[in-house]
C-alpha cells in the first residue's frame, strides 16, 4: 500500500452524517461520514478536509453541519455558516476561498486518508 | 526562464503578443479581462516586485492579521493555468520602440506587438531636510508594511505626514500597532479632496476621540534628532513634535520614468498621456492605472484603473468600450468612522446650492450639493453615517430628478423608513457595482438568463465581489426584479423541502415522523442542510421531546446544540448553567468559581442574571459539566433555541415596594418551561411591582405583579429590534397565568417561522394582538386544551441534557477533540487581560509565530490554577 495512505481510526469512531477530527502528521483533518441510500442499499461516503476554517480562522470545520447543495455534499462552518464542497474544497459562498480536501476510503473497517507527509 | 526572444516571429500571427509591465491590481485586472475574453491570448507579464498582484485597498488589514497570502489576488499557478508567462523581479529598464522589444535589468528581452504599461505610482515624499533617515518610511507596498512593523516594534510614538485617505489608513495601522499616533496635515483639514470644511471638522473630532492626535495647517520644515524620542519635527509656526518614526503619505506620483526615458508624451506634472482607448502617443503602447494621465487627470482609485484596463482590452480586441473618465465617489470606514464623498461635494459648480445637516451629539454630518434648479444632485459629503450613500450616488450618477424637498434625503426621518430610492426607480444604465462596472441592466440580463439566486448573480456578473459596498443595493435590485417577474418570494425553508416551517411542523405532527431520514424520504430531497436540519430537530423536540443527542438527532443540530455549549470565535465554548430566577446560593457561587479556576475559564455575569464561563475546550466540556451537575447545577440551554432565563427582581420578600413574590414566580416559570424547544430563543421576566425592575416589558413573556395578581405582557423584545411588550391580560391568578402562557407559547411553537421571535411572529399574524387574545383567552380555535396537553408533555419529559450526556458513554465520545490523539488544538491561544484569559488576536498570534518576539501566553493545558509564563507556541 502507498505510504501516503494514513490509517487514522476505525469506522466506529466516525459519527454518522456528522464529523470527527484527527491529527495527521501534525495537521488537523476533519473526517465526515455521510450515509445515503442508493439502489436500496446503504452507502457510507467518507470525506476528509482540512479542519481550519479560513474565514472564521479557527479549527472547527468538523463541528459543522453536513448537507447538500444540488449534487454537492457540503459542510457548513459552525462559525459563520459558509459552505464548503467536500468533493473539491471550494467555498460556495466565496469563490476566492478553497480548503484542502484529501482522498478518504474505508478498508476492513479502518478509515484511511491520503495525505502527503510533506504537508 | 531567461531565454532571449526575438521579435519577428509573432508580428504577423493572429493573436498579438501582449507584454504587460507591472502586476499591480490594475495590471492584474487587465490580464484577467483579456484572458477571460480571449483565452488564446499571448501574454507575458513583467513584474518588478518579487510578488504578484495583491489587494492594496485592504492593505491595512495586514496589521489586523491578514498575511501577504491572504491579500494576494492571484498565484503563479493561476497564471500558468491561464497560459500567461510571468517573470518576477523583472524590472524593465528600456524599451526599443522601433524593434518593439522591452529589456529588463537582468538582460531579458521580450518582444511585443502591444505593450501595456501598468507601472502604477509611488508615494510622494516632501523634500524636508532629514526625511531620509532610517525610521522615515512610506505606506504603499507589503514590503513597506514589513518595514513599518519592524520600526513600530522599537517605537513608542509615530507620526503620519498627510491627512488624506491613505494617511488615515496608515494612522490606523500605527494605532493598531500600539503606538501613540499623530497625523500632521499641511491643509487646514483632513481628507481635503473628498470632504468639505464642515465634514473635515467633524472627522477631526471623531478621529481625535479615537486617540489619534490631529495637527492641521502644519508645514514641516526640518526633521532633527529628538530629546525624548528618536526625531523632532520642527514646524513653520515654531512648534515641534517628537516622534520615533515618521510615515509619509502625502500623495502619489505616477511611475512614468520608463515612458519619460523613451519619449512617450508626458503631462506637465507627470503621468503618461493616454487617449480614450488608453493608448499612449505610441499606438502600440497602452498605459493604464495610476501611471496614466487622461484629460490631464490621474485617477488614484482602483475602480477607474479597472475601467481603463477594460477599455484597453476592448481596443485590443477591436471592441468599442472607451475610457470616458470615472466617478471618484468613495465610501469607506476609517478607524470605524464612516466617510462618504460623492461627486462635487465641495459645491464648486457655479450657482450650485447646498443643504447641510449636522448632528454634533451623534457625530453625524451630511451635506448635499444640488443644481441651481434643485432638480439634480451634484455631490454629497457624509461623515459619521453613510447609510444614505447608495441612494445619493444613484441620484447623482444617473441624474435622477430629485424629490421636491431634496433635504429629505439627508434629514433623519421622523416617520419611520428613510426615503430610500427604490431599486425599480433606477434606469438600466445605473451602475450598481462600480468596482466591476456592473449596471442594473447587466443584473437584469443575468436574471433573464435564468439566474434567480443572489449567489449565482454575484458569480456570473461579479457584482459585489470587489469592495462589497453595493451588497445591499444589489440585493434590492435582485429582489425587486424577481418580484416584478412574479417570482414569488418563496416561503420554502430551503432547497430540500418545499414547505414553510409551519407546514413541516404539521407534516411531522400528523405523520408522527420521528427521524430526519423519514422526513427527507417522505417529503424532501437531497441530504438536507444547515437550515432544514436544525429546524427539523427543533420540531422533533417540541413534539416528541427526545434526548437531543440520541444518535438519530445528533447530526441535525447546530454545533451549539451538539456540544450543549456556545461556540465562540476561536472554536472554544462558553458554559452557562441554569440559575432559575437569578437566585443562587453561596455554595453554588463558590462551586462556579472553583470550576472556572480549575479549567482557567473567563467568567462574566450575563444580562439574564447568570454566570457565563468562557474559553472551555470541547474535550473538557463533559468534565466541567460533571463537576457542575454534581454540585446541583443543570444545563442552562444558552446554546439552544429554547427558554433562556426568567429574570426577576427581589420582590415582596425583601423589597419595601414589592406587592407579590416575584422570585418564587420566576423560579416556578423557569422550571416549567426550561427545555422547551421553540422557533427561536425565549426570554421571560417577572417584576414584583409596577416599578418593573426586572424589565419584563422587553421580554417575550413579561409578568408584572399587581395588588390583585399578575399582569401578563407578551411578545416584547430587547436586542437588535426592541419592541415593547403588549399587555395581554390583567390581574390573573397563577393557574390562569400558566394556562395562558402554555397556550400562547405552544401556539407560537406550532405556527412561527424558523428563527422568528415572538415579536415578529405576532406582528405577522393577521389580526395581531386581538387575534392572539381570541385564540388564547377565548379559545376561538377550540385548541386550548390541545395546546396545554402538548405543553404538559414537554414539561413531563424534561431531562437535563448534560446529565444524560455525561452518563452516556457514546455521547461522551462525541467530545473527543481528536479520534487518534490526546493533543489539544494548537490554534487556541489565550493571553491575559484584567487577570483573566481572553483569546489572542490574530495579530498577537502572528507576532508570536514570528521569530523573536515573546508574548505572555496563558497556559491552560495543565488544568491547574491559571498561571502565566513565557511560551513559544507552535507555529500555526
Amino acid at each position: 500500500m502507498n505510504d501516503n495512505w494514513n490509517d487514522v481510526c476505525g469506522t466506529d469512531d466516525l459519527i454518522k452524517n456528522s464529523g470527527v477530527c484527527a491529527l495527521i502528521n501534525g495537521k488537523e483533518v476533519a473526517i465526515f461520514s455521510q450515509l445515503t441510500v442508493a439502489n436500496d442499499s446503504l452507502q457510507n461516503s467518507v470525506y476528509a478536509s482540512e479542519n481550519y476554517d479560513p474565514i472564521g480562522r479557527a479549527n472547527v470545520l468538523y463541528r459543522g453541519l453536513l448537507g447538500s447543495v444540488a449534487d454537492k455534499t457540503v459542510v457548513a462552518s459552525p462559525l459563520y455558516k459558509q459552505r464548503y464542497c467536500l468533493q473539491t474544497g471550494q467555498c460556495l459562498d466565496d469563490d476566492s476561498v478553497k480548503i484542502d480536501v484529501y482522498p478518504a476510503r474505508v478498508v476492513n473497517d479502518r478509515v484511511l486518508i491520503k495525505m502527503d507527509t510533506a504537508q | 526562464m531567461t531565454q532571449t526572444k526575438t521579435s519577428n516571429q509573432t508580428h504577423s500571427s493572429a493573436t498579438p503578443r501582449v507584454v504587460v509591465v507591472g502586476n499591480g491590481m490594475v495590471g492584474h485586472h487587465f490580464v484577467d479581462q483579456l484572458t477571460a475574453q480571449q483565452p488564446s491570448a499571448n501574454i507575458t507579464v513583467l513584474c518588478g516586485e518579487g510578488r504578484l498582484a495583491y489587494d492594496r485597498v485592504h492593505l491595512s488589514e495586514y496589521f489586523s492579521g491578514k498575511s501577504a497570502e491572504d491579500l494576494a489576488l492571484t498565484t503563479m499557478k493561476h497564471y500558468q493555468e491561464l497560459g500567461v508567462e510571468v517573470h518576477l523581479n523583472a524590472w524593465v529598464e528600456s524599451i526599443d520602440r522601433d524593434k518593439q522589444v522591452v529589456i529588463t535589468q537582468s538582460g531579458l528581452s521580450v518582444s511585443y506587438d502591444k505593450l501595456v504599461l501598468a507601472t502604477g505610482s509611488y508615494p510622494f515624499v516632501p523634500p524636508i531636510p532629514g526625511h531620509q533617515q532610517a525610521h522615515c518610511l512610506v505606506y504603499r507596498t507589503i514590503d513597506d508594511l514589513e518595514q513599518i512593523e519592524a520600526s513600530a516594534d522599537s517605537s513608542k510614538v509615530g507620526v503620519v505626514v498627510g491627512g488624506g485617505l491613505l494617511g488615515l489608513e496608515a494612522a490606523n495601522a500605527l494605532k493598531e500597532a500600539g503606538l501613540e499616533t499623530h497625523v500632521v496635515e499641511f491643509a487646514p483639514q483632513l481628507m481635503a479632496v473628498q470632504v468639505d470644511a464642515g465634514g473635515g471638522r467633524l472627522l477631526k473630532d471623531k478621529i481625535e476621540s479615537l486617540g489619534v492626535q490631529v495637527h492641521t495647517s502644519k508645514a514641516t520644515e526640518v526633521i532633527e534628532t529628538g530629546d525624548r524620542c528618536r526625531y523632532k519635527m520642527c514646524f513653520k509656526d515654531g512648534e515641534t513634535l517628537e516622534t520615533d518614526m515618521i510615515l509619509f503619505s502625502a500623495g502619489i506620483r505616477p511611475s512614468d520614468q520608463l515612458a519619460r526615458s523613451f519619449d512617450l508624451a508626458i503631462g506637465d506634472r507627470g503621468g503618461i498621456v493616454i487617449n480614450d482607448h488608453c493608448q499612449t502617443s505610441d499606438e502600440n503602447i497602452y498605459a493604464i492605472g495610476e501611471c496614466a494621465l487622461w484629460q490631464n487627470k490621474i485617477y488614484g482609485l482602483v475602480a477607474p484603473g479597472y475601467t481603463m484596463a477594460r477599455a484597453a482590452v476592448s481596443h485590443l480586441l477591436g471592441d468599442s468600450t472607451r475610457f470616458e473618465g470615472a466617478d471618484m465617489s468613495t465610501k469607506l470606514k476609517l478607524m470605524g468612522v464612516e466617510v462618504g464623498s460623492i461627486g462635487d461635494g465641495h459645491g464648486r459648480t457655479p450657482n450650485s446650492l447646498s443643504y447641510v445637516y449636522e448632528n454634533q451629539p451623534k457625530g453625524v454630518y451630511k451635506k448635499i450639493v444640488v443644481s441651481e434648479d434643485e432638480k439634480l444632485l451634484l455631490g454629497a459629503v457624509l461623515v459619521g453615517d453613510t447609510s444614505d450613500y447608495d441612494t445619493l450616488l444613484q441620484y447623482c450618477l444617473n441624474e435622477i430628478e430629485l424629490p421636491d424637498n431634496p433635504e429629505s434625503l439627508i434629514l433623519p426621518s421622523t416617520t419611520g423608513a428613510a426615503p430610500a430610492l427604490g431599486a425599480d426607480a433606477l434606469p438600466d444604465t445605473a451602475t450598481v457595482c462600480s468596482c466591476h462596472n456592473v449596471s442594473k441592466g447587466d443584473i437584469v440580463s443575468a436574471i433573464d438568463d435564468g439566474n434567480c439566486e443572489l449567489g449565482q448573480i454575484k458569480s456570473c456578473t461579479k457584482a459585489s465581489t470587489g469592495c462589497g459596498g453595493c451588497a445591499a443595493l444589489l440585493k434590492n435590485v435582485v429582489d425587486s426584479e424577481l418580484s416584478a417577474r412574479g417570482v414569488e418570494v418563496k416561503k420554502d425553508i430551503c432547497e430540500h423541502f418545499a414547505y414553510s416551517r409551519q407546514e413541516l411542523f404539521h407534516l411531522i405532527q400528523v405523520g408522527r415522523i420521528q427521524s430526519f431520514d423519514d422526513l427527507l424520504n417522505q417529503h424532501g430531497e437531497g441530504l438536507g442542510c444547515e437550515v432544514c436540519k436544525p429546524a427539523a430537530a427543533s420540531i422533533f423536540a417540541s413534539l416528541w421531546n427526545d434526548f437531543v443527542l440520541q444518535p438519530d438527532h445528533v447530526s441535525l443540530q447546530d454545533t451549539n446544540d451538539t456540544y450543549l455549549a456556545n461556540m465562540q470565535k476561536d472554536g472554544t465554548y462558553s458554559v452557562v448553567p441554569r440559575v432559575p430566577g437569578g437566585e443562587i446560593t453561596p455554595d453554588k457561587l463558590i462551586l462556579l468559581g472553583q470550576v472556572a479556576k480549575q479549567y482557567s475559564l473567563y467568567t462574566k455575569i450575563t444580562g439574564g442574571q447568570r454566570i457565563d464561563l468562557f474559553g472551555a475546550q470541547v474535550e473538557h466540556l463533559p468534565d466541567i459539566w460533571k463537576a457542575l451537575i454534581d454540585g446541583g447545577f443543570e444545563t442552562g440551554h444558552a446554546y439552544a433555541k429554547s427558554l433562556r432565563t426568567v429574570k426577576s427582581c427581589v420582590g415582596s420578600t425583601w423589597c419595601r415596594y414589592g406587592v407579590q413574590d416575584s422570585v418564587t414566580q420566576a423560579i416556578e416559570l423557569e422550571n416549567r418551561y426550561k427545555g422547551l424547544r421553540s422557533p427561536h430563543k425565549l426570554k421571560f421576566a417577572v417584576s414584583g411591582c409596577t416599578r418593573e425592575c426586572a424589565e419584563a416589558q422587553s421580554k417575550d413573556i413579561g409578568v408584572i405583579a399587581t395588588e390583585n395578581g399578575w399582569n401578563l405582557y407578551v411578545c416584547g423584545n430587547g436586542g437588535m429590534k426592541p419592541r415593547h411588550a403588549d399587555l395581554f391580560a390583567t390581574d390573573l391568578d397563577t393557574p390562569t397565568l400558566v394556562a395562558y402562557i402554555d397556550r400562547l407559547l405552544m401556539f407560537y411553537v406550532r405556527t412561527a417561522d424558523r428563527l422568528q421571535r415572538t415579536s415578529v411572529w405576532m406582528e405577522s399574524l393577521e389580526g395581531g394582538l386581538a387575534y392572539l387574545q381570541d385564540v388564547v383567552i377565548n379559545d376561538s380555535l377550540g385548541i386550548a386544551s390541545d395546546l396545554e396537553n402538548q405543553m404538559q408533555h414537554v414539561v413531563d419529559t424534561y431531562q437535563c441534557e448534560w446529565k444524560t450526556a455525561i452518563e452516556n458513554q457514546s455521547s461522551r465520545k462525541r467530545f473527543r477533540r481528536f479520534v487518534n490523539s490526546d493533543s489539544a488544538d494548537s490554534n487556541i491561544v489565550f493571553v491575559e487581560e484584567r487577570n483573566q484569559i481572553r483569546p489572542a488576536t490574530e495579530a498577537e498570534k502572528k507576532r508570536m509565530a514570528s521569530s523573536d518576539e515573546r508574548i505572555k501566553v496563558v497556559d491552560v493545558t495543565e488544568q491547574s490554577v491559571a498561571h502565566t509564563k513565557n511560551l513559544q507556541p507552535e507555529t500555526a
